[in-house]
């Protein structure tokens, strides 16, 4: 009983939340029936990913965005996915749907690593 | 050598030029310059300030070549909003030496993102150089996105693997080295199996008393591994040059001279022609470093490098710009 009451509250904090990103999705003006994905940020500053570990759940969009003078890439050590070269506040999003760690390097400064860890 | 003893500083290391303990480490910061002479196992280096009394003529060098790095045609950010016109001046600077260099050096980095209209400006503006021919090794900005086909394509002809080849000038043995693809998640410079195999097989046949000039983009040598600045793999690729008496090692990607000594084996890396970066440990990142503008070109340049034959001389002559 107890579970099913636990089940029960966390649909309604889903359904909830549900609402509120459509009701942010319509104050930015997309369509009210487009779902705003739910997104991780991650910044590349100072030759390093910020932050260098990031979990997320299942579906989740990481995007990265560069914001050093210099061009960086974010590249799978695994080869699950390969961003093009990131200039100056260039962007980078990838959806893992997979659970999963995922290893990640600067594929032209290779000292900056980082990983997300899905689940 | 009528240097006065004001301005000259003699390292007078080990004389028998194999004495690894006798380890020589100089090192001159974006923005001032040296002039190093070696002459057996033993290293002079002069202030710039007297440097216009040095040139290739009164050293009586027999082969001149002047190196240009890190040129990061398409580069636009405050640092440096025209990396053009400062490649342009370097250009001018070379063309200006009171000997003309026999070649060019280019130690990569000749462009920012790999983007072919970058390349065309970078080979519009080395065609005002008096010296025609162009030697170059890739940087890791110029091998963005194909691993360094185009690269090799516009630069490479003739050359193994990545791009790497020799070359020799005057009874010089000139190497070019490509340590800046299949770079590993978390590691530095690399050069690989097969590139160290085929520089183990070039130098085997040589004697050990050909000069050996060896230039690629990152250094062969640990500056700072903290900022990727040094190379996995280039303790091997000197272990096959210990046989010789006299090897340099040209680099770029620091953006600033640095200059150490170790048995026969003289690294020096060349400053930028389109901006400078900090010292190694000096900033929160090796990023680009802005400087007042009228100091720009203070902190770029270029290397001018005289060999003598059987001196067993190198001189190496970093310029500013300005």
């Amino acid at each position: 009983m107890k579970a099913k009451v636990a089940r029960i509250g966390l649909v309604a904090l889903v359904i909830g939340l549900a609402a509120t990103l459509t009701t942010v999705g319509r104050v930015g003006g997309v369509g009210a029936q487009e779902k705003v994905p739910a997104g991780v940020a991650v910044k590349i500053d100072n030759f390093s990913f910020g932050p260098a570990t990031v979990t997320v759940p299942v579906g989740t969009t990481v995007t990265w965005t560069n914001r050093d003078d210099i061009p960086h890439t974010a590249v799978s050590s695994d080869g699950v996915f390969k961003s093009k070269v990131m200039d100056t506040d260039d962007k980078f999003s990838f959806v893992f749907s997979k659970p999963g760690t995922y290893p990640y390097y600067c594929t032209i400064h290779p000292k900056m690593t980082g990983q997300i860890i899905v689940q | 050598m009528s240097q006065s003893k004001n301005d000259e500083i003699l390292h007078d290391h080990n004389h028998d030029g194999i004495d690894r303990r006798g380890f020589l480490k100089c090192m001159a910061w974006a923005g001032t310059g040296a002039l190093c002479v070696m002459q057996g196992g033993v290293l002079k280096s002069y202030s710039m300030s007297r440097m216009n009394e040095w040139n290739a003529a009164k050293m009586g060098g027999e082969l001149s070549f002047a190196q240009i790095s890190d040129s990061h045609m398409g580069f636009n950010k405050p640092a440096n909003p025209d990396v053009a016109a400062t490649l342009k001046a370097a250009v001018d600077k070379i063309n200006a030496l009171s000997a003309q260099p026999e070649f060019l050096l280019h130690t990569g980095d000749i462009s920012h993102l790999a983007k072919p209209e970058e390349f065309d400006t970078v080979d519009q503006i080395l065609k005002g150089a008096v010296a025609k021919e162009v030697f170059f090794v890739p940087g890791e900005h110029d091998v963005i996105g194909d691993d360094g086909q185009q690269y090799r394509d516009r630069y490479g002809k003739g050359t193994k693997g990545a791009g790497w080849y020799s070359f020799d000038k005057k009874g010089v043995h000139f190497i070019g080295l490509v340590n800046v693809v299949n770079l590993k998640a978390g590691g530095l410079g690399n050069l690989g199996g097969d590139q160290l195999d085929w520089l183990a097989a070039d130098v085997k046949q040589l004697k050990s008393s050909t000069p050996i000039v060896v230039f690629a983009h990152i250094p062969l040598w640990s500056v700072y591994p903290e900022w990727g600045w040094g190379t996995d793999d280039s303790a091997q690729a000197l272990s096959y040059l210990r046989k010789f008496g006299s090897v340099s090692v040209l680099n770029g990607h620091i953006h600033q001279i640095m200059q150490k000594v170790e048995g026969n084996v003289t690294f020096h890396t060349a400053m930028s022609t389109a901006f400078p970066q900090p010292q190694p440990g000096k900033a929160d990142s090796p990023g680009p470093m802005k400087v007042p503008a009228e100091q720009l070109r203070s902190v770029l340049g270029i290397t001018d490098v005289n060999f003598v034959r059987g001196q067993h001389a190198l001189a190496i002559v970093d310029s500013q710009l300005a």
